[in-house]
């Protein structure tokens, strides 16, 4: 009896939004960084060459500023191609029960059962199909990604849309907010990295449509 | 399916370019362009965001640090010291009545206080009470034309600033004379600065010495240094 191939498959719409969204992403976080630095909240820099904005020195040089401006106009350019795909994603994933059909069902039992399973090394990988961490992980940055929009929101237009830094504790409240999620984000990003990384057919598939797994030999 | 394929192959490259190692493709011209045009894109959203009627959120006086945070593009003891005496706020572009004005008759106009926050495109906000005139009532007693598109403002210390006429004729904007209940300190501007609770601290010019009304932007010091032109809050 053989079991169908594992096969992995993301439509046009799912591939195209992740990857915009992938890209909006690390330009929100590498001009993100720069923007902290002129004015950080935490006691900690950013080392420049790990963000976004052009050359430091040489727009002091030349502006008496430390890129800032720039890393602004990205920011505020990533704003829109993230917000954009973000909603493209969602869209799709409703509309089409990608959603439904994949990030479903998820439950605490599920996801601690997986999770530990994980640590142990012992939790196998099908192409195609997420397992309950995953599942939690998409939902979860998925929802990191609306916080960082709606706080990016709050901080970038205090007055127009007063009250809403309300719902942060206020505008410093906001942007503490702003930086948090934009950590869990990171951490998202790293662990996605990794376990593409492990799973090297999983980026094939993201990129090409499609990838199936190699036939396993059979055991006797 | 290429051209899918080379589009994820080049968003992953200049992910990976500015991840990895750090290069950074923001000083091409090419960049600096496309983001130009995008900063031009949300001046229209912006202006378009912007209400005249919004009021920005007002704190009670306890609120208000007394000393307000001095911030620049030169150091505070650089600061210009204009003599009371010999000042004049010039006028120029479309206003009926440009005779100067001097800073005792200016400081005879109807005044407001308002403590409001400022919040800096650094990231930092502090909240200060200003007191003065409404921009529109000035504007109203020398016969500006409110139908045009801008009001710049030239000043001593080398900054030269402008704002949207809708933004110059929102009650809240100020030509503010004193901080703190006291008169202007010179590092803050004295005689004179201009206080918008709806814009960033950038569009807060200190130290005016011209006030001008136009149809063309006025060019403005940090936006010719790349900062986004509308720049509202």
């Amino acid at each position: 009896m053989t079991a169908p191939p594992e096969q992995a498959h993301h439509a046009w719409p799912v591939r195209l939004a992740h990857w915009i969204m992938a890209a909006s992403v690390l330009v929100m976080i590498g001009s993100g960084w720069r923007i902290y630095n002129a004015s950080p909240i935490f006691p900690f820099r950013f080392p420049d060459w790990a963000t976004l904005g052009g050359d430091v020195e040489a727009a002091l040089a030349l502006h008496n500023d430390p890129g800032v401006a720039t890393a602004i106009a990205w920011h505020f350019a990533g704003m829109w191609t993230l917000a954009l795909s973000w909603l493209g994603f969602v869209v799709w994933g409703i509309a089409a029960g990608h959603f439904w059909r994949d990030y479903l069902p998820v439950g605490p039992r599920s996801f601690w059962r997986d999770f530990t399973a994980a640590l142990r090394f012992r939790l196998a990988h099908r192409l195609g199909e997420y397992n309950a961490v995953q599942r939690v992980f998409y939902w979860g940055v998925l929802a990191a990604l609306l916080g960082l929009m709606v706080s990016g929101l709050a901080i970038w237009k205090p007055v127009q849309t007063y009250p809403l830094e309300r719902l942060f504790g206020g505008f410093e409240g906001a942007r503490v907010v702003h930086f948090l999620l934009m950590t869990a984000v990171c951490g998202f990003v790293a662990v996605h990295l990794v376990l593409v990384a492990l799973v090297p057919r999983t980026l094939l598939a993201m990129v090409l449509g499609r990838a199936t797994a190699p036939a396993k030999p059979e055991t006797s | 399916m290429i051209s899918r394929r080379t589009f994820a192959g080049r968003t992953l490259s200049v992910g990976a370019l500015t991840l990895l190692t750090g290069c950074d493709v923001s000083d091409t011209d090419a960049v600096q362009a496309a983001l130009a045009r995008v900063s031009s894109w949300n001046d229209r959203v912006q202006a378009w965001l912007f209400s005249g009627r919004r009021l920005a959120p007002t704190f009670p006086e306890s609120a208000a640090v007394p000393d307000f945070r001095f911030n620049a593009f030169y150091a505070a003891d650089r600061s210009p010291v204009l003599a009371p005496d010999d000042y004049r706020l010039t006028l120029a572009g479309r206003i009926a009545d440009k005779r100067p004005w001097t800073v005792a008759r200016l400081q005879e106009l109807p005044m407001q206080s308002q403590v409001t926050r400022h919040v800096c495109v650094e990231g930092w906000s502090m909240i200060g009470k200003w007191t003065g005139t409404p921009l529109s009532v000035f504007l109203d007693r020398i016969g500006a034309d409110r139908t045009a598109r801008y009001v710049g403002f030239e000043c001593a210390d080398g900054y030269y600033e402008g704002i949207d006429m809708p933004t110059a004729l929102h009650p809240q904007t100020l030509m503010a004379f004193q901080l703190s209940d006291r008169k202007l300190p010179t590092r803050y501007g004295y005689p004179l600065k201009i206080r918008i609770p709806t814009k960033l601290g950038f569009k807060n010019p200190k130290f005016v010495t011209t006030l001008y009304v136009t149809n063309e932007r006025p060019r403005t010091f940090w936006t010719d240094r790349g900062y986004n032109w509308f720049s509202g809050i």
